[in-house]
Parts: structure tokens; sequence; C-alpha cells
């Protein structure tokens, strides 16, 4: 399956993609209202940097995910076509995801009371964090 | 001390739009913008804003205006706002005030003097889209005749000087590793090899990753010697003797010790931390004699395998300089004229110092050719080449072919701030600070510089051909396709062409 791979040689740090990831999954999708009327959802994309360094980390969609596994109520699944989603619906705010992820992708959704994680955009063709680095750091890619 | 220099810059954030990402406060290396947490509020010092519009163009909700809004003073022909908040900076720093990139004062631009030709009736013009044309172009010595022996195969007796072969009459002007990011140089060469052209490593030396890069790669030998090694000469496919360049004539180079780090140290063969000073003249060149011997040590070194050029500052009499430097050995001679770039200038000099690129070289055919040496050396100019049209210009003024330099510069991002000379390139071509620098990638850049010659090219041959013209040597030197617009009759007289009309 394609996934997010990360140029950390020329990720400039603008967390661009964490803006436009919170729009995509904002209610109206517009920029605009997205931060300043709605609740504002959690970026899938979290941009990790210290000095120089940085990079976008986002759920790996792992062949062998642990949080699939280990998972009480099966919200964390993997769709037909790889990506794994947590329905949130059934997601009771256990974090055990959290604990076992190897790459810290997964965040508290404080607000919901739910995990919050990548989910490649769902209905995109190309995930948005993706299509908007201004720096084409990120690629998405079998 | 109370500074009584303003700002030039206004910065206008519209409230509505502003989502508080802090992307501008992230992206600007001039921290102009500041993120207050209480009041939830984004201040901006303009004082410290350049105007290089990376905050305005990455802006996501485009919240962001940037606006020049130098200091209005009381009206004064004389006294501009330029003189009085240089007389400031002056004033309170006591410093020659530095700048980047080329001249920007209003002098003649004679290229916007100049109009091209084309075919009506009695000539056919030549659409591009259905005839070959060609812009090849190759740069070196042409032998005085062709000794060619007859028989049922013609064979070609003389011994051809080495050349250079160029897709376009296009290349990229010499910006040193050190002046330029690692990652602009890499965009330079790729882009290079891609169109088929070259690159010019400046006075920094060769980076090991650009090794293989070599076939399309002029290197450079300046005043400074950095980084020059047998390897290094040999690692090209010509060598450019620096004497001048157009942005600062008369003035060496000066890389600052800060930006001297490993990489760069390793580059220009000196150690870390230490100022890299090339020196205003070669120390051993003090006539054109000098100049031969360095000529021919370089082709000593090169085996005669390498074409050798020269390059000055375009001023008051290189046309002579010129004739001196054909016979002293040169295969090409590179004019960089007034509008010439720069990483860093005294202000005064890059303002006041040169003659227009466009004389410079109408003077230097002509007196070429009166000699009778045109042929032993090609010509190269340089310095406020801003469009294909500019190029077709200088090249039916008798030049050969052109470099860029700033243009290929803003191909990659950059906004003509002129804060160069600061190291904080907001776009990550003028620095070496790593944060910066990762600004460009030089995947990107490569594919910009190789659209924006893609662009000039298909250009050229839209001009060329409406000429009728199809291939550019048909139009070097040939002055009868152009005609001036608003020029003296002295002016005329120099650049030898007509005015429109005539």
């Amino acid at each position: 399956m394609r996934r997010i791979y990360v140029k950390e040689d020329v990720c400039i740090g603008c967390r661009l993609c964490e803006i436009y990831c919170i729009v995509q999954h904002s209610k109206s999708k517009n920029i605009i209202k997205a931060f300043r009327d709605e609740p504002r959802p959690l970026p899938g994309v979290i941009v990790e940097e210290k000095g120089p360094i940085s990079f976008a980390l986002q759920c790996r969609h792992c062949d062998d995910a642990p949080c699939v596994e280990s998972c009480i109520t099966g919200a964390m699944q993997r769709m037909e076509d790889g990506r794994i989603i947590c329905d949130i619906d059934r997601c009771v705010g256990c974090w055990t995801c959290i604990m076992v992820c190897p790459y810290g992708a997964i965040r508290m959704d404080q607000n919901r009371k739910v995990a919050s994680k990548c989910d490649l955009c769902i209905g995109e063709d190309i995930p948005v964090c993706v299509k908007n680095c201004p720096n084409e750091a990120l690629m998405y890619e079998e | 001390m109370l500074t009584l220099c303003k700002g030039e810059f206004s910065v206008e954030r519209d409230d509505d739009r502003c989502i508080r990402c802090l992307v501008c406060v992230r992206q600007c290396p001039f921290d102009v913008h500041k993120y207050d947490e209480e009041e939830d509020r984004i201040y901006s010092d303009e004082s410290k804003c350049v105007g290089c519009q990376r905050c305005a163009t990455l802006c996501p909700t485009d919240a962001i205006t940037i606006r020049y809004e130098p200091m209005e003073m009381k009206e004064n022909a004389n006294w501009k706002t330029y003189h009085l908040t240089n007389i400031y900076k002056q004033a309170e720093t006591g410093g020659v005030l530095l700048t980047g990139m080329g001249n920007d004062k209003p002098y003649p631009i004679y290229w916007d003097h100049i109009l091209l030709n084309a075919s009506q009736v009695t000539n056919p013009s030549i659409d591009p889209l259905r005839e070959p044309m060609e812009l090849r172009t190759y740069l070196g010595r042409r032998p005085d005749l062709l000794d060619i022996e007859d028989g049922d195969e013609l064979i070609l007796k003389t011994e051809i000087s080495p050349q250079l072969k160029l897709e376009l009459p296009v290349m990229f002007s010499a910006m040193s590793y050190g002046a330029i990011s690692l990652n602009a140089v890499k965009s330079l060469a790729r882009a290079a090899a891609i169109a088929g052209t070259y690159y010019n490593t400046g006075e920094g030396g060769l980076h090991k990753d650009l090794y293989k890069y070599g076939k399309n790669t002029i290197v450079q030998c300046a005043s400074g010697r950095f980084g020059i090694s047998p390897d290094y000469l040999n690692a090209g496919s010509a060598i450019e003797i620096k004497i001048g360049q157009g942005a600062k004539p008369g003035i060496g180079g000066h890389l600052p010790g800060e930006k001297v780090l490993e990489e760069i140290s390793e580059t220009r063969m000196i150690a870390e931390g230490t100022d890299a000073l090339s020196p205003a003249p070669h120390h051993d060149i003090y006539s054109i004699e000098d100049l031969r011997q360095l000529i021919f040590a370089l082709k000593e070194t090169t085996a005669y395998e390498k074409p050798v050029g020269v390059k000055i500052a375009a001023v008051h009499n290189s046309a002579a300089i010129s004739s001196g430097m054909v016979r002293a050995g040169a295969d090409f001679i590179v004019l960089d004229g007034l509008r010439g770039g720069t990483g860093a200038a005294p202000l005064v000099t890059r303002d006041n110092v040169g003659i227009p690129i466009e004389l410079a070289l109408a003077s230097v055919d002509q007196r070429l050719r009166e000699e009778g040496i045109r042929n032993k050396a090609s010509l190269i100019v340089a310095g406020g080449i801003r469009s294909s049209s500019d190029v077709i210009k200088a090249i039916a003024l008798g030049a050969d072919a052109v470099y860029i330099g700033t243009a290929a510069l803003v191909a990659l991002g950059c906004h003509l701030c002129q804060k160069c000379y600061t190291g904080k390139c907001a776009w990550g071509i003028a620095t070496q600070d790593p944060y910066l620098t990762k600004r460009l990638n030089p995947e990107i850049g490569t594919r910009r510089l190789v659209n924006l010659l893609k662009a000039w090219s298909n250009e050229m041959k839209e001009l060329i051909g409406g000429m009728g013209i199809n291939a550019i040597e048909s139009l070097r030197g040939n002055r009868l396709q152009l005609r001036g617009v608003g020029l003296t009759d002295t002016e005329y007289r120099i650049l030898g062409i007509l005015p429109a009309g005539e």
C-alpha cells in the first residue's frame, strides 16, 4: 500500500502539514472557520523538531499494527485498502493504542476522549499534508 | 542609542484571516513576527522586516501583506530618502554600508531601448513548432583558417582548440558554495546537466558531491585561490580566471569565518572558522604578460584539453583589456556588467562602479573585430540578463553566450531583498544556516531552473524564427536585426545599431 514518507533533510518545520490536516478533518473544511469558529480536531501529523532538524511524523499504518491488536473495543481497525483508522464511536479512550504505538503517532483527543491519528485522508487521492507541503518533503508512495 | 533609521516595510496582518498558525513566526529569519500567548496575538516588529515576502508567500490564509513604505521625508530632489538613511546608518555605525544582489539604481537599461526585427513579405519567418531550430552554441578559440585535405573524403587537418558545447547560449554564472548554499549549487549543477549547459563554481572550490557534474562545470580560479588543486582544475570542462565581478569591480571578496563550517572549510581548503579573504587583485597578475603566465599554467595543468577563459568586470577600458586578454591566450572572455549581482559588496561600489554591459559588449566585440582577433575567443556577457529577449539582443550585439546569476536565483525563489550579506536568506539560497538551507529542496530547485531554461529556449526560437533565422549562429553579431529607440547619437555609435525608422 502507499504510505507517507518524509525527507527530513528538506522538512522546513513550517507545520503547514499540521494546519492542512486540521482543516481536512474539520467540519467545514474552510481554513478560517476551522481554526476560529469550530471545535478544532487534532492534527494526525506531528512535526517533531529539535534545532535545525525537523520531520513530520504520522501513523505508519504498520503491517503488524500493535494498536489494532491491543485495542480492547475493536475501534482501531484495518480497512480493506490497508490503512488503519480509529472508529471514534467505538473508542473508549483507554489509550492502550498510545502505549503500544512504537512511533508515538497516536495522540489523545482530550475534548472527545478518543484516540486521534492519521487516516491517510479518506476520499482524497493524495493526503493533504503531502499535497500542501511547500517543500515537497512528504511523499506518498508504495 | 536611538536609531534614526526606521524600517522600510510595513507588515499588514488581516486579523479576520489570521488563524494564528504561526507559520510566519517560524519562517521569518529576521524575527519580525512574535506570538503572544497571553493575548493570542501576533506582534510584528516592522523595523526588522527586509521585504523578502517569505511570510506572505507561505501564509495559508493570505493574511499578510508586506508593503514597501520607506520613511517619508519632505520632498527633496537632491536629498533622497536613500541618502538620508544611508547617512543615518553610517553616523550610527561608522561602517561601510553593505548590500547584496546587483545595482538597483536607475541607470539606463539599454536592453529596453533596443528592439528586434521580424521578417515581413520579402523573406519568410520560420515557425519553430514546424521546423527545426538550432540554439546549440560552441565556446572556445576558433582557428583563423581551416586546412582541409580534399579527396574522396574531406579531412580536417587543422587542430581545433577545446570547445564547450551548449544546447542553448545561457549558462549559470559563478556563484560560490559559501556565498550560496550547497542545495542551491546542487540545483544549478543538476539543471545545467539536464539542460546541456554549464554552471560555474565561483571561488568556492568544488564540493565532493559535485564532482559528478564535472562535465557541466566551469571551475573558477580567483584571487584567493580557494579550493584549487590539480584535481579541481581537471574536474571541470573549462577554467575561468576571475579578475573582477560586475557588482564590485576592483574589490575582492570576503566570506566571514562564521560561514566557514566543516564542509565549506574542506571544499575551500582553509581552516574552519577562518575568514575567506579574496584579495582585490591577483597578486601574481599585474600585467597582460602575467595573465598569460597564469592562463598557460592552467593549460599545462589540464594538458591543453580544456578552454581557459578570463572574466572581468565591465569597466571604462574593457575593450583594450579584452584585446589583451585574447592575446594572452584566453579561449573565452567574460564581461560582467554594472548590474551583475553579488552575495556582499560595499553599497557605494555596487551602485557607482562599472559600465552597463550592453555598451561594454558592443565596444569589446567591435574592438576584437577591428583587430581581427574576434575568432580567437568567445565572448560571454553577464550582469542583468533578465529574459530571453535580453539574451537574443546580447547575441545580436555580438555575444556568443550569456551567464545568468540573478535570474537563476529568482527561479530558485529569490525575492531580491538584497540581504544576502546577512547570511539569513529566508529562501535558503544565500545562507549556510542549516535551519534555512533546508528550505531549498534541490529537486524543486533543479526542476524550476530546467523549466526556466526550457521556457527561454522556446521563446528564443520564436524570436529568431520571427526574424527568419533558424540557427542562433546566424544571429551572432547581426546588429542589423537591432534598432534603438530613445538613444543619443553617441549611444547608437557605441552600440553599432541604427535608430528605429532608419
